[in-house]
């Protein structure tokens, strides 16, 4: 069941725009915020609000790649691995989190701490390296930065 | 006023709120464009102009607007501001955005009374968390204000405004997979015709314009097309976003003439070039533009200076090769991306980009053999332009033909020695 504050949320997007189903994408990040990641139960409920069938809500969730259909860990880590992060080393820092945390990319940690994911440019090219955890960016990345950030995140 | 794109910038401080934007000569284009001037008369400063789109693809900006239809009553329009900055490489409209919002909102109430749309999007990358909070704030001022909303300055033109963010796709920067994504679709393109100008979103009439295009809206109508020609000193008129990543001393982003030499960028605004690097090429605007190499280094920065020297302005952020870094696996990196983002809509971008990625990997991984090579010009020809449904394929084969064309000896040296000669 979609709880009240979700369905306020998403109605008040359904405002926004002349069809309701063209608000089922945020109507999947709403969700989402709340739950962490989309399930098939989450996804069954938020198609029938939006009157949509499932399949085609989940051919729209599974096209973005901030759509989690799998379960995430508390805190995700986005490491940008496009092409000016790449020459200024990013694959040092990937190599710090996979020796680290022990996880490759699409992976979560054992404890739901983190979940790892490479992540297209994320428009901070002249700070490079760079990598965004929940909402937060840092930027100008050296591996003695990232121990020290990895710590802010339980 | 030599930059007026960010005039209003510092890292020094927040962006101007409403009344100090007000209070440094913002909104007064809305003020002339909205008691003085019909729709064709801004329509026309913009395409006197010759203000050229800046997400990349340089369309002059007034023409696009004059295929909307107008003078049909009743007929519901969309402005849309295309904010899904996603080209790697590309940060520029990330300081306009975060540094001065209203500028934006300024030259989308222009743009809106232009094609007299009544509702506007800004279509905002998710990533951009900080501008999203500052727009939105922006926005919530300019309603308080009765920048937005109905009846604006008491002139009866009504503008709605909201912010979207996405949910994270390259493709939704093409203007019609945008439209898709605003609809709540999986952001494929379109086919054209029809074009968005007659119909777009929802199957209205709508216009998609870059941020730092619609940035330069209040200015010209402000100090007029001549004023705006002359701060160019190149081919092109008005200022441009330029920027620079990669090996140089000092990486950033600058508002310079349009037509600075790429020279003049990497020499004394981005400092040079790192002590023990060496310039090998630069990709002038993006990951799906051309390399440009040491001849060209006097070439200027304006569309047509670039499409002369064989490669395409884009957005202008340019990323640079260096001698340390290997050519196949800077091109190797772009193509993964590339092979990633493809939506899968049409067969040869869906398959051609991962085929590419996988030749490129095994060249890289010193598995690679004199074929290979063939393979991969054979995909820059049937992946190239009128072969696919939209621009992303032939867009990744521009890096990689004009890689295959200067880097060719580091190719070769992969699949002889088979291995990486940088690793």
């Amino acid at each position: 069941m979609l709880s009240e504050d979700e369905i306020k949320e998403i109605d008040h997007e359904i405002a926004l725009v002349p069809r309701r189903n063209a608000a089922c994408i945020e109507a999947l990040k709403i969700v989402q915020n709340n739950r962490g990641w989309i399930s098939d139960e989450s996804l069954i409920e938020i198609a029938a609000y939006m009157n949509m069938s499932a399949e085609e809500l989940d051919s729209v969730a599974t096209f973005y790649n901030l759509i989690f259909r799998k379960p995430v860990g508390r805190n995700i880590i986005l490491v940008c691995d496009s092409i000016s992060c790449y020459v200024m080393g990013y694959e040092k820092i990937y190599d710090r989190l996979r020796n680290t945390l022990n996880i490759q990319f699409g992976e979560t940690t054992s404890d739901g701490r983190f979940t790892l994911l490479p992540n297209p440019c994320l428009g901070t090219c002249d700070c490079a390296p760079a990598l965004m955890i929940n909402n937060n960016l840092y930027r100008n990345l050296t591996i003695e930065k990232l121990d020290e950030i990895l710590e802010d995140y339980k | 006023m030599e930059r007026p794109l960010t005039q209003n910038i510092s890292s020094q401080r927040l962006p101007l709120n409403l009344k100090d934007y007000i209070a440094a000569g913002g909104y007064r284009s809305v003020h002339t464009t909205l008691k003085t001037l019909s729709p064709q008369d801004v329509s026309k400063t913009v395409q006197d102009s010759d203000l050229k789109g800046r997400g990349g693809a340089g369309f002059n900006t007034g023409m696009k607007w004059s295929f909307v239809p107008m003078n049909i009553p009743g007929q519901v329009k969309y402005l849309v501001a295309n904010a899904d900055e996603m080209e790697p490489g590309t940060f520029k409209d990330r300081l306009l955005l975060e540094g001065d919002p209203h500028q934006l909102i300024e030259g989308m109430i222009v743009s809106a009374f232009a094609i007299q749309a009544n509702i506007s999007y800004i279509f905002l990358r998710w990533a951009y968390k900080k501008a999203a909070r500052i727009i939105r704030r922006a926005i919530d001022e300019a309603y308080e204000a009765g920048y937005l909303g109905k009846n604006i300055l008491g002139t009866g033109f009504n503008l709605e405004m909201h912010l979207h963010t996405g949910a994270g796709r390259y493709m939704c920067g093409e203007e019609t997979a945008l439209l898709n994504a605003l609809e709540g679709k999986r952001a494929t393109p379109r086919a054209k015709p029809p074009f968005p100008q007659i119909s777009g979103l929802f199957g209205k009439p709508t216009i998609v314009n870059n941020v730092e295009t619609l940035c330069n809206i209040p200015h010209i109508i402000n100090y007029g097309p001549d004023w705006f020609k002359s701060l160019s000193k190149g081919e092109d008129s008005g200022t441009k976003l330029y920027g620079l990543s990669g090996h140089v001393n000092k990486p950033g982003i600058w508002e310079l003439p349009m037509g600075t030499s790429i020279r003049e960028l990497i020499e004394e605004h981005a400092g040079g070039m790192k002590t023990g690097y060496k310039f090998k090429g630069v990709l002038p605007g993006g990951a799906s533009t051309d390399f440009l190499v040491e001849e060209h280094l006097d070439v200027k920065m304006d569309f047509k200076s670039v499409a002369a020297a064989g490669s395409r302005l884009g957005t202008g952020t340019m990323v640079v090769l260096d001698d340390r870094t290997c050519p196949v696996g800077f091109i190797h990196n772009l193509e993964h991306f590339f092979a990633q983002e493809s939506c899968g809509w049409c067969t040869p971008c869906r398959e051609g980009l991962p085929w590419t990625e996988k030749i490129l990997l095994s060249i890289e991984n010193g598995q690679g053999s004199k074929e290979d090579l063939d393979l991969l010009q054979m995909h820059t020809e049937f992946l190239g332009p009128g072969n696919t449904f939209c621009a992303l394929a032939p867009g990744a084969m521009e890096p990689l033909q004009s890689g295959l064309k200067y880097f060719r000896e580091d190719f070769e040296k992969h699949i002889e020695l088979k291995i990486c000669p940088w690793r």
